[in-house]
């Protein structure tokens, strides 16, 4: 097995894919000459030729048209939006068009597109470049919503998602793409969308994450040790659709919970959790389900993002406070 | 010369060009009426600017600030079309435009404070004109536009100058802008610094018009192409271009045809999209010696006058980092605070996670 970072994981993916199924497709702004400006894609345009693999002028809102369109005559589009903030631009091709198109015309057409786009704080970028944006996209029926926490779950959700008949919506946190190496085959295989991982096993509460915030919560989950309590991590790795029987499981197990996410409190993907918790396993808890996230305010600038990150010591104190509840 | 419009319009257009790569006047009807103050004043700002964008980079590379994108070799562009418009006039920046609105007014040390990432460097002091760095491209161009349509609503005679890069022309909301401002013939100034690359995409990837002055045709509004490294050539373009909007006449779009001497980002590698020729042909069109040239002619410059003003520069953008670097940092609270004019209830909740 081969040794990858997440970026170089994903990269193997889309060549995977593009070579076995000549309908894939990958374009967005600077994708295919330098191969983006991550380099996730770098080489690809020369290995697929520039057919494949290429340079749209600098437009959202045409890049996310121009996936629909070509799903419609049967591609795969893998198309990058540079920089999380920038969906924006697209979100009408994506939300509206894109996420309906199989409802809208009665299963007559799909969206087989995969929507990549780096995010995620902790790296002092430029405004707009770290949001975490996926609660707003788990908000749209019809589209799928995947946040990989490691190489190896990434180049597998990667292959899944391209072989998708349904848009996907990709989400690559921007401090995990050189984090750290990680064994990764160099065969081609799926990690299945909508299916959670248990990273951690434990008996006394179950910390629910996904993305970044599964190492910030596996870090507090090993200080929390040292106190005695055992802590289950789960990585939901799909936040959209949730794999809400792996949490179930888990609380049957534990009965107490958190769930920590980077995104602002509010409404998102945290909430959602809880929300099906309640549904499920309301019986099986001890204590109320807590939220560690960032305050609902805009994404800091860069000057204060640290603090204003969910980091370990926040995530212990939310521990304890359902463990002495 | 009768022609069908369309043959007119599938035509290049030739760009203005008023001084020569030597410092020669070449087209002499087109030059500007400057006093030498004024001429003394814009190499001033040029020299500065230059300095100061090396400086930049060096604080960037010591971790002093934060996201900066280099603007050297588009100071003519860039000092010039902000020289060309009055104080009451309004700025519609993207993030690399700078120096435009430190030209029109906010204070230096706030420019660093928003590369640092401070929420300070936002906050534009009463009675400059200006938005702050757009990040989102093509934002500030429809922003640009109901500023301009604020101004006639108020019978006001200001125009609005927006900014953008070849990349950026080719953004739904720049069209949009653009058809806008045609249909209301608003007061407002389109100009596309063309520096031949978005990020890595070199123009002929962004877009098969011959030009970008073009695309003012579709939207029934003046378009013009200047050469970008020639002072006198933007100056000109903008001066009538904001006449045209004083006199109710409506919008502009300018095409300046530029080159940055660095990539895009502080981050970025130019050895990887441009070649060493591309770059030694374009600093031969450098702004700044050509005006100097043209100046030193005139007995209004000389080399010693351009080791003053890096010098000037130099002490003022340290006096201005460290004053940035002074500056008291910003908190959570002061943050949850910022959001609304009256902070919820729940938004005070979430204060206590962070005390
Ligand atoms: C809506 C949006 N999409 C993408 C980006 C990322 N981005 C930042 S600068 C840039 C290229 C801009 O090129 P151009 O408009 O030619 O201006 P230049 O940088 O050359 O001055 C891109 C794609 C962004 N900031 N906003």
């Amino acid at each position: 097995m081969a040794q990858m970072n997440m970026k170089e994981a994903i990269r193997d993916a889309l060549r995977v894919e593009l070579k076995r199924d000549p309908n894939v497709l990958l374009f967005g702004e600077d994708v295919g000459n330098v191969g983006g400006v991550f380099r996730v894609t770098e080489g690809l345009q020369k290995e697929f030729g520039e057919e494949r693999v290429f340079d749209t002028p600098l437009a959202e809102s045409a890049i996310g048209g121009l996936a629909v369109g070509l799903g419609v005559q049967g591609f795969r589009p893998v198309a990058e939006i540079q920089f999380v903030g920038f969906i924006f631009e697209a979100l009408d091709q994506m939300v509206v068009q894109a996420a309906r198109m199989r409802f809208r015309s009665g299963g007559k057409y799909n969206s087989p597109i995969v929507f990549r786009t780096p995010f995620g704080g902790g790296v002092k970028a430029a405004e707009l470049h770290t949001d975490s944006l996926e609660g707003l996209l788990t908000q749209t029926p019809g589209i799928k919503v995947v946040v990989p926490s490691n190489p190896y779950d990434a180049k597998g959700l990667m292959i899944a998602s391209i072989r998708d008949n349904d848009p996907v919506f990709f989400m690559e946190h921007l401090n995990l793409y050189h984090a750290f190496r990680a064994e990764v085959p160099e065969e081609d295989y799926v990690v299945e969308l909508g299916k959670a991982n248990v990273v951690r096993e434990g008996s006394d509460v179950t910390i629910i994450t996904y993305g970044m915030m599964v190492h910030t919560s596996v870090k507090a989950a090993e200080e929390l040790e040292k106190q005695g309590i055992k802590v289950e991590v789960i990585d939901l790795r799909t936040v959209s659709p949730i794999d809400i029987d792996t949490i179930v499981a888990s609380i049957k197990k534990t009965n107490r919970a958190i769930v920590v996410q980077e995104a602002q409190k509010s409404a998102g993907v945290a909430a959602e959790v809880i929300a099906q918790i309640n549904e499920k396993a309301i019986l099986h808890l001890e204590a109320p389900v807590l939220r560690v996230a960032g305050p609902d305010t805009v994404y800091p600038f860069a000057q204060i993002e640290d603090t204003w990150l969910p980091n370990p010591a926040r995530i212990v104190a939310a521990v304890n406070k359902v463990v002495n509840f | 010369m009768s022609k069908v419009p369309y043959e007119v319009y599938t035509e290049d257009v030739e760009a203005l060009s008023v001084l020569s790569p030597d410092g020669e006047i070449i087209n002499k009807d087109m030059m500007p009426i400057l006093s030498d103050d004024q001429l003394k004043e814009i190499m001033y700002r040029m020299v500065f600017t230059r300095t100061w964008d090396d400086r930049a980079v060096n604080l960037g590379r010591q971790g002093r600030l934060g996201f900066y994108a280099p603007v050297s070799g588009q100071e003519a562009t860039m000092v010039g079309s902000e020289f060309a418009i009055e104080k009451e006039d309004f700025v519609c920046p993207g993030y690399r435009d700078i120096p435009q609105l430190v030209w029109h007014g906010l204070p230096l040390y706030q420019a660093f404070l928003y590369s640092r990432g401070h929420q300070h460097g936002g906050q534009i002091p009463d009675g400059v004109n200006v938005l702050m760095p757009q990040i989102i491209i093509g934002a500030q161009i429809l922003h640009a536009m109901g500023i301009a349509m604020g101004y006639k609503l108020k019978k006001q005679k200001q125009v609005v100058i927006t900014y953008t890069g070849d990349g950026g022309s080719s953004e739904g909301d720049f069209y949009e802008g653009l058809n806008y401002a045609g249909v209301y013939k608003l007061p407002v100034i389109f100009f596309v610094q063309n520096n031949g690359y978005a990020i890595t995409t070199p123009f002929a990837k962004q877009t098969a018009a011959l030009s970008i002055a073009h695309k003012a045709v579709a939207a029934g509004i003046k378009g013009v192409k200047v050469d970008g490294m020639d002072i006198f050539a933007v100056i000109k373009a903008v001066q009538e271009a904001a006449e045209r909007g004083r006199n109710g006449e409506g919008a502009t779009l300018i095409e300046a045809v530029t080159y940055r001497f660095r990539p895009h980002s502080l981050s970025d590698d130019a050895s990887k999209y441009r070649t060493k020729e591309e770059e030694a042909e374009w600093s031969a069109k450098d702004p700044i010696a050509r005006f100097a040239k043209y100046l030193e002619k005139k007995g209004l410059w000389t080399e010693e006058d351009t080791a003053r003003v890096k010098e000037e520069a130099k002490a003022k953008v340290n006096e201005e980092i460290k004053k940035a670097e002074k500056t008291e940092k910003m908190t959570i609270s002061g943050l949850i605070d910022s959001m609304f004019e009256q902070t919820p209830k729940h938004l005070e909740e979430q204060k206590a996670d962070f005390q």
